[in-house]
């Protein structure tokens, strides 16, 4: 259980920051990009600095600059969100085969372990939630907070008024534009958090596609979660655990197909997708059934 | 503002178009040039005279790893033969794509190719029945059947330094928990994961392998979740078969635990842990067989087949590693004995080799040939722990 925790954190990030900019209409299928080129930064600035929170805000911060491409192709430029979250994933890649190849062999001072005092002695839940680095407490507040702005703040009510139906926002003479930008930048944000709790606080190490595909699934997690922060931390730690099952059922001798196991995760994104598709794509802000094409009752 | 843009998009397209019509009819003329002298001399040797040799590889150069040391024997040829292009693709992936990319090297001149990676094999069978005059050699795969005139595949015997290794990790270990991670049970891995076993077992009768695979060649969180389960169960020497092998290394290092390192020396990473590991050096082998094929003798070598190279002829292209600072003299002193009677009668596999299930492998007293140790050894032996994922 603490291994999802471990393992979901990263995954929870990127879900995060897509809950946000799925909110104000835009799917951003780069989070995986972003991710990557979060991961690499952080895991380059640690080694230059030696502090990684200057890394992990660096990570961000590319996460962020990446993010802003996609902006810029589909809010300005109107382009295809799906095709263009590719093809920026794919410039990611690239970016960080071309520069990261230097880092692969390099050691950082990667965040520690922090137990929390007293609450870290907890029985079990002490274990699973209060025994890890900063960047996992972190989301423990983030989670709470993205529920908060989006549901409950002003700021909030913009950014979904920008998905839901962008006409009303620019009547009331708010820029739709700034506040989509605003909210896919965050995205890109919070996934370049997540690929640097990955390189700088998880794995301590660089490699080339390190990602392995956890943005992709923190997109999926979100549209399984339909945008609601907690589902989607839920989500994020199904993955996590489904990564730490399978070395910790192997290591105690249980005998499960292994490829089985490792499919597990997608398999029931499928089967979540199928059976609640429908329902959810009515409650889909009108900004993203537009994206997927989804039709729309007029 | 609208217009302009659009004219802009429709030009640079055509741009692209132009460039991409020019490149194409550059490759055309080229891939011409190259089939009609190869029709010309399609009576000669494979790989004689090459202008080229092309290197095929699986994943970055500079993976610290498998990758990394197959392209430094790439550039070992560079330096060695001045008059040779030498051809090199990273990332190829194990499909079609690949035999593509070795069309293309050949379409640039290359009569020589090494395709690195074990699944590479079957788009390296299919170039070398395209191509006659090619000579295409697959790293670490095993052609069944007759070996093609012009094909072959070549490998070191690793089993033997990860045995030795597992010497040392038996000698060490003080919970008698070795752990190995690994990617897939190809026969490879699991003659490593088997050797690693037998050599601690020689020296510790006690020790046992606890083995965890990943499922991916390098997926650093899979290597990660793996390393803490294994340091969870009480297992305190890591070893593995990854291609990427820093996250492991360090996670055994961060524990205070001992590891014992693979493909490369990563003894930076674990100054503490680092006890023993295996890394390669294809310089002399990759050298060989080039020169082999230049003098158009490759039909007929030794590379024209299943080209196996170990420590009793002296070419094994998998070394040891250096020790770590808490091996003893008296351990170094076992395992060169060990080493010793391997070169000269002896083999990691000397029987009695027991299965898992207490099936009878090798017959007691029994010294296995290359052949038979990878046509046996692909179950785990007694004293390994875990069962191999089966894809059915």
């Amino acid at each position: 259980m603490t291994g999802a925790v471990r393992g979901g954190t990263s995954i929870l990030y990127c879900a995060m920051g897509e809950s946000v900019s799925e909110t104000a209409g835009v799917v951003n299928l780069g989070t995986e990009g972003s991710m990557l080129v979060g991961a690499l930064a952080a895991y380059a600035i640690t080694a230059n600095t030696h502090n990684p929170w200057i890394g992990a805000l660096a990570g961000a911060s590319a996460g962020a600059a990446l993010a802003f491409v996609h902006a810029f192709f589909v809010l300005n430029r109107k382009a295809n969100q799906l095709a263009t979250g590719l093809v920026v994933l794919f410039l990611g890649l690239g970016l960080t085969s071309l520069f990261g190849a230097a880092y692969v062999a390099r050691t950082v001072n990667s965040f520690k372990t922090w137990k929390v005092p007293l609450l870290s002695h907890i029985p079990w839940i002490g274990q699973i939630f209060f025994q890890h680095d900063p960047l996992t407490y972190l989301t423990f507040l983030l989670v709470p907070a993205t529920w908060f702005v989006l549901q409950r703040t002003g700021v909030g009510l913009l950014v979904r008024g920008a998905g839901e139906r962008s006409e009303v926002l620019s009547t009331y003479g708010h820029n739709v534009l700034r506040v989509q930008y605003l909210a896919v930048v965050i995205g890109g944000f919070l996934a370049g958090l997540g690929g640097a709790q990955l390189s700088t606080a998880y794995a301590n190490a660089w490699f080339e596609n390190m990602t392995q595909g956890r943005g992709f699934v923190a997109v999926a997690v979100v549209i399984f979660a339909a945008r609601k922060p907690l589902a989607a931390m839920g989500g994020s730690y199904l993955f996590g655990a489904a990564l730490a099952l399978s070395p910790a059922l192997q290591v105690r001798g249980w005998h499960i197909n292994q490829f089985a196991l490792d499919s597990l995760p997608y398999l029931a994104i499928i089967v979540v997708l199928i059976l609640l598709g429908k329902k959810r794509a009515a409650e889909a802000p009108e900004g993203l059934q537009k994206v997927f094409e989804m039709s729309i009752a007029t | 503002m609208r217009r302009i843009s659009r004219w802009a998009a429709i030009s640079a397209v055509l741009l692209l178009a132009l460039v991409a019509a020019a490149c194409g009819s550059n490759s055309d003329k080229s891939s011409a040039n190259a089939s009609s002298s190869g029709s010309s001399s399609s009576s000669s040797a494979p790989g004689k005279d090459s202008k080229a040799v092309g290197f095929i590889f699986v994943g970055p150069k500079d993976d610290f790893g498998y990758n990394q040391a197959a392209y430094q024997g790439a550039m070992a040829v560079k330096a060695a033969f001045p008059n040779l292009k030498v051809l090199t693709a990273e990332n190829v992936p194990e499909n079609d794509d690949a035999t593509r990319v070795m069309e293309g090297m050949i379409a640039k001149g290359a009569k020589i190719i090494f395709a690195t990676s074990y699944n590479h094999l079957d788009p390296a069978m299919k170039v070398a029945a395209a191509h006659p005059d090619v000579a295409v050699v697959q790293q670490g795969n095993f052609i069944k059947g007759t070996v093609p005139a012009n094909a072959g595949t070549y490998f070191g015997t690793v089993y033997e330094p990860v045995y030795l290794a597992g010497i040392v990790a038996g000698k060490q270990t003080k919970t008698n928990k070795l752990g190995y991670v690994y990617a897939y049970p190809i026969p490879q891995t699991v003659a490593n994961i088997d050797a690693f076993e037998l050599g601690a077992q020689s020296v510790n009768p006690k020790a046992e392998t606890y083995t965890i695979n990943t499922s991916n060649w390098c997926d650093p969180a899979k290597q990660e979740e793996a390393a803490k389960s294994l340091l969870a169960q009480g297992v305190d020497v890591l070893t593995q078969h990854q291609d990427c092998t820093a996250t492991i290394t360090k996670a055994a290092e961060a524990a205070g635990a001992m590891v014992v390192g693979y493909h490369a020396d990563a003894s930076t990473l674990a100054p503490k842990g680092w006890i023993a590991g295996s890394e390669w050096d294809w310089s002399a082998l990759y050298k060989d067989i080039v020169q082999t094929a230049l003098d158009g003798k490759f039909t007929g070598s030794k590379y024209n087949a299943n080209f196996r190279s170990g420590l009793k002829d002296g070419l094994n292209p998998f070394v040891q590693s250096k020790y770590g600072p808490s091996v003893t003299q008296d351990t170094k002193d076992l395992v060169a004995k060990a080493k010793t009677d391997i070169s000269t009668s002896g083999s990691p596999f000397k029987g009695p080799v027991m299965s898992q299930d207490g099936k009878t492998l090798i017959a007691d007293g029994t010294v296995p040939d290359y052949a038979t140790i990878e046509s046996t050894i692909v179950v785990f032996v007694k004293g390994v722990v875990g069962e191999m994922p089966k894809s059915s």
